[in-house]
């Protein structure tokens, strides 16, 4: 890795100057992340006075567990559902703003600022419009003859989850792929509309494949989002209800660890989830230093 | 535009509007509940033009919150998240600051054993080591307090490789000047290198204060006295609440407070927001 040509001298002044970052990352992060590891190979007796150390003992209950697994496939769901709603609907809207000329300024505005609210707070406000007793959706749906309820029905309770979690993830994909859309040469849509492409043709057959490291980034990111960034939009709403319908892997280590105080097996899950977030990031990395290359 | 085509103009614009609506449906609801008299949920269903009563409900949630369910006033909750915001903030620009330069501009052993050490944290966040990480506050002591709130959050490597990024983009020949006039690193940073990072600094800022802003497992975990909630975690202390129903009109007053500041934000600076957007993920 590089530094500067000309640097100064100093032997104490960089590690001072690097102290404050490393101390709480050896702290806050390092330390419990061993900690965690640690304590995902030991089993806690009942009344939490002694530990033993158990091996693998605690991962092998894990995958052995039913509702570990379907907290796997809900969360599986969950990101994909709300990566593919999130990204349809900005890549829609952004490549329908990219054709405005006037207007494009004032639709970008209007559309930027769900990003700045807080998951939690986008769960209680769709949680409010699908209240099953005076919510307006509900309500709706009712004249349809459709009786919504996310108390009871696991299915609802999914699809409030994915729309609370997509809406607030839609500035940013709209921002990426708007960012996307205007590197895109215009001759090489014009010469298409020359040979006879209509707009539709043209974006299947020429702006798509070209926008496909935004897509493939903003995929990873999405998920990303989705896997960890989502944890106030469950606690906030269902509450991983009803019976475990939205219980996704961060809510389930909140729940057992803290509120079920089930310490080992929470350590494991964390294990678990810190080998997904560490795959993620190389994909992501890799990815960044191959999109030089585009 | 390729062609003039009147008839798809008209149809992207119906798009727009629509995709529009849509986004800003949530934030309208709330605001019309938020001006409800109390009474005006139990009929079934909700009015979706804005009643007389906001004054009201928004002074009595400023004032002296739920109390009922455990929520302390909301303006004192608006205080906690803001300085748990601006203190996450600025913690993170200052050390990433310090840190980028000390990996650009320095030369010593180890330079790129501590450069991973920040890389790490990239991976760790704190949903996937919640309870270790909160045994570590609770033994320090932290529990209950604006330092816990923010401290162990401010590590970022996000902000660190963007400074270094930025830093290895300013010219060889300002710090060969500014050695043959005698300055030493502290002259160097601080006279040529902060005013260049200065809008770099900017966009950062409006990007790591809403990360800041709209934290949520954090306070929630370190948090038990109701004189250190913050806004995000308190309103979902308001929907729990035991007795039934929330009280829709009073909570989306809340919630319509709890959004304002980030929002605002935004729209303000938005052309550094966007910025700060696309330039973090590089």
């Amino acid at each position: 890795m590089q530094t500067k040509r000309m640097t100064f001298p100093g032997r104490w002044l960089p590690y001072a100057l690097l102290a404050p970052q490393v101390i709480v990352t050896l702290i806050f992060f390092i330390w419990p992340s061993l900690q965690a590891l640690y304590m995902s190979l030991l089993r806690e007796d009942a009344f939490g006075l002694s530990s033993t150390f158990v091996g693998l003992a605690n991962f092998a209950r894990l995958f052995a567990d039913d509702t570990y697994l379907d907290s796997l496939s809900v969360t599986a769901v969950f990101a994909i559902g709300t990566t593919l709603l999130s990204m349809a609907a900005a890549l829609l809207l952004a490549a329908t703003v990219n054709r405005m000329l006037r207007s494009r300024n004032a639709y970008t505005t209007l559309l930027v600022w769900p990003y700045a609210i807080a998951p939690a707070i986008a769960g209680v406000l769709w949680w409010f419009i699908f209240n099953p007793s005076i919510g307006i959706v509900p309500y709706a749906l009712e004249m349809l003859g459709y009786r919504w309820n996310h108390r009871t029905s696991g299915a609802d309770a999914m699809m409030l989850v994915i729309i609370a979690a997509a809406w607030k993830q839609i500035t940013y994909n709209f921002l990426f792929f708007l960012a996307g859309l205007q590197s895109i040469p215009q001759s090489l849509i014009e010469a298409a509309a020359i040979d006879g492409a209509g707009p539709v043709k043209r974006f299947w057959t020429i702006v798509f494949p070209l926008l496909s490291p935004t897509t493939f980034f903003l995929m990873v990111v999405n998920v990303v989002y989705a896997m960890f960034d989502t944890f106030g939009v469950i606690h906030a709403t269902t509450q991983g209800g009803p019976s475990q319908a939205t219980n996704t892997l961060v809510y389930k280590v909140y729940a057992d660890g803290f509120v079920g105080t089930n310490l080992g097996s929470s350590a494991a899950q964390s294990v678990v989830l810190m080998a997904i977030v560490i795959a993620l990031t190389v994909v992501q990395f890799r990815y960044i230093e191959r999109r030089v290359n585009y | 535009m390729v062609e003039h085509r009147p008839w798809s103009q008209l149809a992207a614009h119906l798009i727009l509007i629509a995709g529009v609506a849509l986004v800003l449906f949530p934030v309208y609801i709330a605001i019309v509940a938020s001006t409800q008299a109390p009474g005006e949920f139990l009929r079934g269903t909700l009015p979706l033009v804005p009643g007389g009563h906001a004054l009201e409900n928004y002074r009595a949630m400023w004032e002296s919150g739920l109390s009922r369910a455990g929520a302390p006033p909301v303006g004192k909750m608006l205080v906690n998240s803001l300085v748990m915001a601006l203190a996450i903030t600025l913690g993170k620009l200052v050390i990433s600051l310090l840190s980028a330069f000390a990996i650009v501009y320095f030369r010593f052993p180890f330079r790129l054993f501590f450069f991973w050490l920040i890389f790490v944290t990239l991976m760790l966040p704190v949903e996937v080591r919640i309870i270790p990480t909160f045994q570590v506050v609770a033994d320090l002591g932290m529990l209950n307090s604006f330092a816990g709130l923010s401290i162990p959050l401010i590590a970022s490597a996000t902000a660190t490789f963007l400074f270094r990024q930025f830093f290895m983009t300013v010219p060889e020949e300002l710090l060969e000047a500014a050695r043959v006039d005698g300055a030493g690193p502290f002259r160097f940073f601080r006279d040529i290198l902060l005013p260049l990072s200065i809008t770099n600094i900017a966009a950062l800022f409006v990007i790591l204060f809403i990360y800041g802003w709209n934290q949520y497992l954090w306070p929630l975990l370190i948090t038990t006295d109701s004189d250190y909630y913050t806004v995000v975690m308190g309103i979902q202390r308001m929907t729990t609440a035991a007795d039934g129903d929330p009280q829709w009109h009073l909570v989306m007053a809340a919630v319509v407070m709890a959004a304002l500041p980030p929002v605002l934000v935004i729209l303000f600076m938005q052309r550094l927001f966007v910025k700060g957007l696309t330039e973090t993920e590089k």
